[in-house]
């Protein structure tokens, strides 16, 4: 009994990370139709973003709560930043093309980043360019060899994974004749459900997320209606990719190992959780991420664990076969 | 004396590539050899996903896991009859009948899984058949890795050498002459019908379901030639070789060259598999580089190198170009 | 004639192909001319295969980087024989198709001397073949599986290696936990994806059964996982006195930390894959009082170690771990059997390299056995006080 309460905290703690990643995707492709692959990767930056200013705060070795507030306000700019860059220059270019066109870019954006924060930090690249000129014979003139020492010598990151201090002092409870749980739990969980119920209202009872709708259900009639469709799609992005930061800081806040493809598993299985809730519903989007941690986490619990992966994907398989709308999709009819 | 004709036409191009790919087998140096055969692996890859995403309009994210399916029962079997010679011939030929029929093998097996995953998928529209693919993919990796007889994590190794530049490029040919004949063919029609609307396509009386399974089908079975070459080049299969990231570098050639373009798609297939290579001697520089020509060239030229359109459609006529008969738009 | 036209056009592309596949080796040697100049005979090449992007690239980067420092330490001697060393890294990105492709190109167009890598053995099982067929000695620095350098009974003339192979790598963990460490109910969790981690297991569990003991469970993870607490619940319920992870560091940390959060107090055991100073800091105390097989000690006072480690730290600014030591010792067998070889490469070379006997090495005293293995005796060590201590020593 025990086992299996841990099991359903478990679950419960990977289940809102998933749905946390999961928002941002539903509502991405819920106006624009476009899965978007760089999604994971948008998280793996918020991770990354968390990491650089909790290092300059020094937050490893004195935590506190203005901090923490610090690194989080912090990285949601960065990744709100991000998703405004990619959604101008990557694919708004391309929105009146096939979906697919758009995809590609996606799929560019998403190795440029994974493949950029792979490569040595600035400062040894601009060392190694020096080094390359000398071997020509030449020198980089005095204030460009200047620069050269300034540069960061930890950005990007390289592909050896980084510890990731604790925003927040992590504290465990023993409950139930021992069931672990811990604040993070408590915490993501929390999150998750605020933001959700955040996200609900925007979507229903503001200005913004009528015509966020609008632009989801036609976004041409909208636009003659008078709807500012870029900005609509511009705010819709941010959104998104604010929520893909929380989610990071709030994985690597509890599991501190941050690296450059950290986000291509989660992206793919928020993606599978989004669908499965029903693209472009915010509770299915909540409810599809949970039953993936669940389905997983009792998987690996009681059945093989190398199946994990494989038994997950084929029940979300089988359920979308039987509701192909998701759980909480609206059936389209399509008209000619 | 047309009966002929119609008889014989399948055979030509097969009988014209022949000798050339002879010709290169023996001409080609060890290195132009091996990229060669990826080459040809890729536009393999490429013009089979095209059948789906290009002609029929679907979406599919799992190409690779056909690939292992073919990979797997292709270096079964020839690592089975590593020791069996058929009577009466000679070991090359009776090599070459073995791999042979491993390839006629891995490419049943891999349609019927593609008929396996297609039927309940294809029933319905939208990007459910890019989850299932994607599943199937994870699936096909998760059963691997815990099955003993095919390796688990380290694979089979130990292949017979037996892809070449010849075997490759009548792989090649094969393929392509299926994409043609199929995109020409009133099946053809019935395809691009659903890509155009299928809506309106089912409303012409055209079974859709049917015809999106059977091309569906198809071109997993071509997926599963390609991984029996890909494997029996470099000797070695393992579950790594199939990863989404592969099936994804190969929506990313059909796209590039043109949803629907054969031609488009060899092309694209070739230039990537070429530029991938001459990028090798700059480390981790190559993949950034990849990525961001794949955006500038999605942002300049949006439908892909090729459109819709082949390479002959875009010749002046005086080169053998001409208008397209209507298949291709 | 449609089809005919259609051949011309394919025929044409590919033999456009050919032409511009020829390009790269012409290219590639003059592109990143600053890394070395074309080969010519008074200089000697050393080709390393890696993973320099994708999920493994941290092990290709830490590899390379051993090997550089082994050709900087050379060169700075003035060479082998008077030969400067060159090197020339190709990425290829964790994938086995990738690895045969380059590794045709570095012994075809490149002609190196001498061919190193890769860490992952289906990496290096697609190198193999290449490397005998060219007749380049081959030397893979960290590729356990047997099957790397002995295929269907049959060991491969060019191909070696200086590490451990699974079965005396598992061995020696079962050996250790049930003779030192006297336990009797041990868990497994392995990483289902990883060649390394598999045959470290499979090996394990087939020892510690032979001598006596019990294997309560054997769970599963995938490589770059972020949550272990599935397996680690069901582990816990099954009560054991240790759990076996044969996994890499960058995993490991992880799952020691949530085996704390649930509770779990047994100390974990696994192989060379944790030698990572990055285990210390991302376990941090999690990670204390575990025990893992290793080539070296890196508190070994010997001063072959403690060069080794002063001078990785002073050139990138990090400290080594096993796969840099790896790498580094990779290529100075290399350059031992040069300097011993009447000529540093093909047969020639191989003999040499076959013939290596108590080569003194970063990670063991390496002598290489007739099935082109090193054979050399493994250490145990404990993480205590956030870094490796010796703890006992077991011979092949």
């Amino acid at each position: 009994m025990t086992e299996f309460l841990q099991h359903v905290v478990n679950g419960l703690s990977l289940g809102t990370i998933y749905a946390l990643i999961a928002l941002g995707y539903t509502m991405v492709y819920g106006v624009l139709k476009l899965i978007n692959f760089a999604h994971g990767d948008i998280y793996m930056v918020g991770a990354f973003a968390g990491y650089y200013i909790a290092t300059a705060l020094g937050v490893q070795r004195s935590p506190s709560l203005p901090k923490a507030v610090a690194v989080f306000v912090g990285a949601m700019a960065v990744c709100g930043a991000l998703g405004w860059a990619i959604e101008r220059f990557a694919y708004r270019p391309l929105r009146n093309r096939p979906r697919l066109t758009s995809l590609i870019t996606a799929i560019g954006v998403s190795f440029l980043l994974e493949f950029g924060f792979q490569l040595p930090s600035l400062r040894a690249q601009g060392e190694a360019f020096q080094g390359v000129l000398e071997g020509w014979g030449l020198r980089l003139p005095a204030p460009v060899a200047g620069v050269l020492a300034v540069l960061p010598d930890n950005f990007p990151p390289g592909p050896t994974p980084r510890f990731f201090p604790e925003p927040f002092e992590r504290v465990d409870w023993t409950v139930l004749g021992g069931v672990h749980v811990s604040n993070y739990d408590v915490v993501s969980l929390a999150v998750a459900v605020v933001f959700m119920v955040a996200l609900q209202l925007i979507v229903y009872r503001t200005k913004f997320g009528t015509a966020m709708r609008a632009v989801s259900y036609d976004s041409r009639v909208a636009g003659l209606m008078g709807i500012p469709v870029s900005r609509i799609i511009s705010g819709t992005f941010v959104l998104g990719s604010v929520l893909a930061a929380v989610a990071a800081l709030l994985v690597a806040g509890s599991r501190p190992r941050i690296d450059p493809i950290m986000g291509l598993m989660p992206g793919l299985k928020a993606f599978v959780a989004a669908v499965f809730g029903g693209i472009g519903s915010v509770p299915g989007a909540m409810v599809g991420g949970l039953v993936l941690g669940f389905s997983e986490e009792m998987v690996a619990g009681y059945t093989v664990s190398s199946f994990r992966d494989g038994i997950a994907f084929a029940m979300l398989i089988l359920v979308l076969l039987l509701r192909p709308e998701g759980l909480f999709g609206r059936v389209s009819v399509e008209k000619v | 004396m047309g009966r002929l004709r119609l008889l014989l036409r399948p055979v030509v191009p097969f009988a014209v590539a022949a000798p050339m790919l002879w010709g290169l087998q023996v001409l080609a140096p060890q290195d132009v050899a091996i990229i060669l055969v990826a080459i040809g692996v890729n536009v393999i890859l490429a013009v089979s996903l095209n059948v789906v995403n290009g002609f029929t309009g679907q979406f599919s994210i799992g190409h690779a896991a056909f690939m292992a399916v073919g990979a797997y029962t292709a270096a079964l079997i020839t690592t089975g009859f590593r020791e069996v010679q058929i009577a009466h011939l000679p070991v090359g030929i009776s090599d070459a009948v073995i791999f042979a029929l491993a390839l006629v093998a891995a490419m049943a097996v891999a349609s019927v899984a593609g008929l396996l995953v297609g039927i309940p998928s294809l029933r319905l529209r939208g990007d459910y058949l890019a989850i299932v693919t994607l599943g199937f993919g994870e699936i096909i990796r998760v059963v691997i890795e815990n099955t003993r007889a095919l390796g688990q994590a380290t694979g089979i190794s130990g292949l017979p050498a037996a892809t070449n530049v010849l075997w490759t490029g009548m792989g090649v040919v094969a393929t392509v002459v299926m994409a043609r004949r199929l995109l020409v063919s009133t099946q053809g029609r019935a395809l691009l019908a659903i890509r155009e609307d299928e809506v309106a396509a089912e409303a012409m009386g055209i079974d859709t379901v049917g015809w999106k399974v059977r091309a569906f089908v198809i071109s997993a079975a071509f997926a599963g030639l390609a991984g029996g070459l890909l494997v029996h080049r470099i000797m070695l299969v393992t579950p790594r070789m199939f990863t989404f990231v592969k099936s994804m570098e190969v929506v990313v050639m059909v796209v590039l060259g043109g949803m629907g373009s054969i031609t488009g798609s060899i092309i694209a297939a070739t230039v990537l598999t070429v530029a991938l290579e001459w990028l090798r001697g700059l480390d981790q520089y190559r993949m950034v580089i990849y990525s961001i020509l794949l955006i500038a060239l999605m942002l300049t030229r949006p439908t892909g190198l090729f459109g819709t359109k082949e390479i002959w459609d875009t010749l002046p006529r005086w080169l053998g170009g001409r208008r397209a008969p209507g298949g291709a738009r | 004639m449609r089809p005919a036209r259609m051949v011309a056009i394919l025929a044409a592309a590919l033999g456009a192909a050919a032409c511009e596949a020829k390009k790269p080796g012409a290219e590639a040697g003059a592109a990143p001319a600053a890394a070395s100049a074309a080969p010519s005979a008074d200089r000697i090449l050393v080709g390393h295969i890696g993973s320099m992007t994708g999920s493994e690239a941290t092990f290709g980067l830490s590899t390379d980087n051993g090997i550089k420092l082994a050709i900087e330490q050379w060169n700075a001697k003035g060479g082998i024989n008077g030969r400067q060393i060159g090197l020339k890294t190709y990425d290829d990105q964790g994938k086995p198709e990738e690895a045969a492709v380059a590794a045709t190109r570095l012994t075809v167009n490149d002609k190196v001397n001498v061919l190193l890598g890769e860490v992952a053995s289906s990496r290096s099982l697609a190198m193999a073949p290449v490397a005998d067929a060219n007749g380049v000695p081959m030397i893979t620095p960290s590729s356990t599986n047997p099957r790397v350098t002995k295929e269907n009974g049959k060991v491969r003339p060019f191909v070696f290696r200086v590490c451990f192979i699974d079965p005396f790598q598992g061995t020696v963990a079962a050996k250790f936990a049930r003779n030192d460490l006297k336990v009797s109910k041990v868990a497994i969790l392995r990483d289902v994806g990883n060649d390394y981690s598999m045959g470290l297991a499979d090996y394990f569990l087939a020892k510690f059964k032979e001598l006596g003991g019990t294997i309560v469970d054997d769970q599963s993870y995938k490589a770059g996982d972020q949550d272990f607490k599935a397996q680690l619940t069901a582990i816990k319920g099954k009560n054991p006195e240790v759990i076996y992870v044969p996994g890499y560091y960058t995993d490991v940390a992880l799952i020691a930390r949530q085996a704390r959060e649930l509770g779990m107090k047994q100390p974990l055991l696994g192989g060379d894959g944790w030698d990572s100073s990055k285990l210390f800091e991302i376990g941090g105390k999690a990670i204390e009082g575990s025990f893992y097989s290793n080539h070296y000690a890196s508190d070994d006072p010997s001063p072959r170690i403690q060069d080794f480690v002063k001078a990785y730290q002073k050139r990138f600014g990090s400290t080594p771990d096993g796969l840099a030591a790896m790498g580094y010792d990779a290529a100075m067998v290399a350059f031992d059997a040069m300097k011993r070889a009447s000529e540093p490469s093909g047969t020639s070379l191989r003999d040499a390299i076959a013939a290596t006997k108590d080569y003194p090495g970063v990670t063991g005293i390496i002598t290489i056995d007739q099935n082109h293995d090193a054979s050399k005796p493994a250490v145990v060590v404990e993480v205590k006080g956030g870094t490796s201590v010796y703890v006992t020593t077991v011979k092949p």
